[in-house]
């Protein structure tokens, strides 16, 4: 599967940057979830959680709202107070 | 001619206050890295959210600009937000963002302008007091956080947002001290509000053919980012204060120690000195006294 590049960066620092299979986010007029080759696409966030999904691992954050920009290639994310909250393969 | 224990305790005071501006240096250096650090981890949220902002105000401008953005259309009232530091020690750190902000201030009452200020650091206010006392709105201080961050800066950013939205502030902007390297701080202006889009900043990425959706439609998510825009740049702002300040005074007690150090090398010389001519005094008197017998 053609992986993207998804960084997650909150106002003190970048949490997470890398290549990733799929990152599920809750966007304000809906959960989305973005896969390589995503449509450009500009949402703001409502507070929820982000899943991030490389291989088998799957990262979760939660965070109070934020702001997310997708191109094909990246998908960032600018969120307000993330924070890690599991890690399960 | 000082006394022989004079001069020694003299010399004891000074290694004393020695002992402290070394201890001030080794803490300023220890509590720069960490601002360092703090300030270049906070670096790539500020980008991006600036080159966003950048991207998105290019589609929309015109009348239905958000204020923030656009401004008010008017020059009349001037916000200006002061960005120092609570404690002095710092060599010119303090006085050279006062001055730059003094300097505007002054240029703009002089043109007719209102000016309000708001003051981030007891430092700057200690200085803008004397001339501009009645002008200064509110001081916040900000040494007792131990840690910047958003939320600390939040309470700043609500009070400059709703005085815009009250009109009581046309143009805002806001004074600081630029990190550029840890010898060198440049105190610099950064207008806040309207916001300053950067035209550097809007990278258009590569959309392989595709067009941006917007969720919700792209005024409204302007009309989101560009108030958290400010407290980022408000937050950005500060912490590059603060790695600058623990610069400026790094170097300040770097200098302290050192004059210190050369004060008591001249002071060591002087009473070894005297000691010497007391000592040779006493001897001339023992020696005629003797030959006068």
């Amino acid at each position: 599967m053609p992986k993207f590049h998804f960084s997650l960066v909150a106002p003190e620092r970048e949490l997470f940057a890398g290549e990733v299979d799929q990152v599920d986010a809750p966007g304000a007029e809906g959960d989305f979830g973005v896969l390589a080759g995503h449509e450009p696409f500009m949402t703001t966030l409502r507070p929820g959680e982000v899943i991030v999904r490389d291989g088998a691992s799957r990262r979760i954050f939660t965070l109070q709202g934020g702001f997310a920009d997708v191109t094909p290639e990246s998908f960032t994310l600018l969120a307000e107070h993330a924070t890690e909250v599991g890690l399960s393969s | 001619m000082a006394s022989l224990k004079e001069m020694r305790n003299r010399i004891g005071s000074v290694k004393a206050t020695q002992k402290i501006t070394k201890a001030m240096q080794m803490v300023a250096a220890a509590k720069l890295r960490r601002a360092q650090d703090a300030a270049e981890n906070a670096r790539p949220y500020a980008a991006r959210m600036a080159s966003v902002i950048a991207n998105l105000a290019n589609g929309v401008s015109g009348d239905g600009a958000p204020k923030l953005l656009a401004g008010t259309g008017r020059d009349d009232k001037h916000l200006v937000v002061v960005a120092t530091s609570d404690r002095g020690l710092a060599g010119g750190f303090n006085s050279g963002v006062a001055r730059a902000a003094r300097e505007r201030i002054a240029g703009l009452l002089a043109q007719g302008k209102d000016v309000r200020i708001i003051c981030i650091g007891r430092k700057g206010r200690d200085v803008l007091r004397r001339l501009y006392g009645e002008r200064i709105l509110h001081t916040y201080e900000v040494a007792s956080a131990k840690t910047l961050t958003l939320d600390v800066v939040q309470p700043i950013a609500a009070e400059i947002l709703s005085r815009f939205e009250a009109e009581e502030a046309d143009v805002v902007t806001l004074f600081y001290s630029r990190f550029r390297s840890v010898i060198s701080q440049v105190p610099t202006a950064r207008r806040l509000i309207p916001a300053e889009v950067r035209a550097d900043a809007a990278s258009a990425p590569d959309l392989k053919g595709g067009v941006y959706t917007y969720e919700p439609d792209e005024a409204s998510i302007l009309e989101t980012l560009l108030p958290r825009n400010l407290a980022v740049q408000l937050l950005s702002a500060m912490l590059e204060n603060q790695a600058g300040f623990y610069a400026a005074q790094m170097s300040a007690m770097d200098n302290a120690t050192r004059n210190a150090g050369d004060l008591i090398a001249a002071l060591t010389l002087q009473y070894n000195r005297s000691r010497q001519a007391q000592i040779t005094k006493e001897l001339i008197e023992i020696i005629s006294g003797a030959e006068a017998l």
